[in-house]
């Protein structure tokens, strides 16, 4: 029980798909602009991550290795294909503001690189855990930097106004909104940032 | 002063601040600690002194500075000095508390010497963002500059870009609209009784772009009588400043040099081509060419280090400066992306030089065999 509990949890902190291994930055930088659409990606990535898992995991035993990618990628596609069907349906908005990016959770390491190295040798119900747990360690870093973009870049969290109008400059404030948070840079230097963070209170991590 | 100082050594009460002790004692007295095992050659010029005289040739651009800031809202003569002054001042020490803020806690933090580089990248900071930035801008630009520009790469000496320029293109991309635009000059502040009108212009290189020809007369340009950031407007003051810099030896004349070299030609080509119709010597006159390519092209940190690097990379930074001005219309000024990129691939070139000078070395040998 124990042992499950780790992998849901571990890709948490010590084990982080974004942090710890940096995959799936490219996905971070692009739709971390607002916070809704991040917390949709987060959790599509995070369905997507756990079927896959559990279904290769099924399947890891027929499947012979040599086409093993190929199997892979039907389903990963599969699944894509399936949230990418139900965003339009029941969130339309989003789902155009993430545009091409809910085709390219295929391409999120994150998916595969778990699938390679987790459900094809371990049982299905660890290796759904374990997708759930890398899908929602890369949510949270997902979530955290569209915090701080929408918040700094944009004066809002989730489309509510924080920063009051009247401090802009626009009606005789002080306040202008930070530019450069729109803009992907940005995104990567507060990945760093969190990196740099996560790393002085994790000794063990830190590379000689 | 030796009195005190065992209580901020190691072990002592307060030792763990030994490197804020450390930095005022050399900053305000000549320490006493001598080199005591083998022969060192040794002047009078350690980094303290260098960066005193950095800050002395910047002097004539700020004090022109501070009189064309009070001219521009219609006073004269001291009234308009002490106008500008008073306007600037806030941003220096702004720029000064932050930066050596962080300065300071990073030395700390590490155990390092707090080093001197930010004497001169404090006093650059304000000199190149209009005069009329929120102080907050210039706060939390000194802080991303040197934070992300230096200390992640381990402080003075080992940054990659130049501090003050990142300062800067943070805030230039963070706030455009405060940092450039028309209303660079915007300024409605009562002084000395009177009320100072607001006035707008746009710069002369938002002329340039926009129209192809600017309003100001050359000469203007030549001794700084045009809107822009607060420091950079005259060339006459920085060249008086880089004449310093390079009678100190401080300063490359080989950087220098090349990038006003390499502007002008490429302006030449701009000219000749058709693209330009105003003459290619406009372009390092107007904006911050000038003191991109004195003050901050040549830092010998983030420049080329070897002699044949250092005119390439100036040449490059030059051209690029200019190419980016004539054909982005997005950016009118293009001095600071353009050394910015170049200080990105100073280490290339420099690669590129001494393995160059290697082969060369190397046929030789051949030769002789």
């Amino acid at each position: 029980m124990s042992n499950n509990l780790k992998y849901l949890t571990g890709p948490f902190s010590a084990n982080n798909p974004v942090i710890v291994q940096i995959l799936g930055i490219c996905s971070a930088l692009a739709v971390t602009v607002q916070l809704k659409p991040a917390i949709v990606m987060a959790l599509s990535v995070t369905v997507v991550t756990a079927f896959s898992n559990l279904v290769m995991s099924l399947l890891r035993n027929g499947v012979p290795a040599r086409i093993r990618i190929i199997v892979q990628l039907v389903v990963i596609a599969a699944l894509v294909i399936l949230v990418d069907q139900v965003l339009k349906a029941y969130v339309y908005e989003i789902s155009k503001q993430l545009s091409v990016y809910v085709g390219l959770i295929i391409t999120n390491c994150i998916v595969m690189g778990r699938v390679e190295a987790f459900a094809l040798g371990n049982k299905p119900w660890a290796s759904f855990l374990d997708g759930i747990g890398n899908g929602l360690g890369y949510g949270m870093i997902l979530v955290i930097v569209a915090f701080f973009r929408e918040l700094f870049g944009s004066g809002s969290l989730l489309g509510f106004r924080i920063i009051p109008e009247s401090w802009y400059m626009a009606e005789g404030g002080f306040y202008s909104n930070c530019g450069l948070m729109l803009f992907p840079p940005m995104a990567l230097i507060i990945v760093g940032c969190i990196i740099w963070v996560h790393r002085s209170r994790n000794k063990d991590l830190q590379e000689k | 002063m030796d009195k005190i100082k065992p209580t901020f050594s190691k072990g002592g009460k307060l030792g763990f601040l030994e490197s804020t002790f450390d930095a005022f004692e050399t900053f305000l007295f000549v320490p006493n600690t001598t080199t005591v095992k083998g022969a060192h050659i040794r002047d009078c010029n350690d980094m303290k002194r260098t960066m005193i005289v950095v800050v002395l040739a910047l002097m004539p651009a700020f004090l022109f500075g501070c009189w064309w800031t009070g001219s521009q809202v219609g006073l004269e003569g001291f009234q308009a000095f002490f106008y500008g002054l008073v306007r600037v001042l806030p941003m220096v020490c702004v720029s000064y508390i932050v930066g050596l803020a962080i300065e300071f806690y990073f030395a700390q933090v590490r155990g390092h010497e707090v080093n001197e580089g930010f004497l001169v990248t404090g006093l650059l900071i304000p000199m190149i963002f209009p005069v009329s930035t929120p102080l907050w801008m210039v706060a939390l630009s000194t802080a991303f500059a040197v934070i992300f520009g230096k200390e992640v790469f381990g402080g003075t000496g080992m940054n990659v870009f130049n501090p003050a320029l990142l300062a800067r293109a943070f805030a230039f991309f963070a706030y455009t609209p405060s940092m450039s635009g028309e209303t660079v000059w915007y300024s409605n502040w009562t002084m000395m009784g009177a009320q100072v009108d607001g006035i707008t212009g746009a710069t002369a290189l938002e002329q340039l772009a926009s129209t192809g020809t600017m309003t100001y007369s050359p000469l203007d340009a030549f001794l700084g009588m045009i809107p822009g950031s607060f420091g950079e407007t005259s060339t006459l003051a920085i060249l008086i400043g880089g004449a310093i810099l390079l009678f100190t030896g401080i300063a490359s004349w080989r950087t220098m040099l090349s990038v006003f070299v390499g502007g002008l030609a490429m302006g030449y080509l701009f000219q000749a081509l058709g693209v330009t119709e105003y003459p290619a010597w406009w372009h390092l006159i107007v904006g911050g060419f000038a003191f991109g390519a004195v003050f901050m092209a040549t830092d010998p940190v983030t420049s080329a280090q070897t002699n044949k690097g250092k005119y390439i990379v100036g040449l490059m930074t030059g051209a690029l400066a200019v190419l980016i001005r004539v054909v982005n219309p997005a950016y009118p000024e293009g001095m600071m992306l353009s050394i910015l990129f170049m200080n990105a691939l100073a280490p290339l070139v420099d690669y590129f030089v001494v393995e160059a000078n290697i082969s060369r070395r190397k046929k030789r040998v051949k030769l002789a065999k």
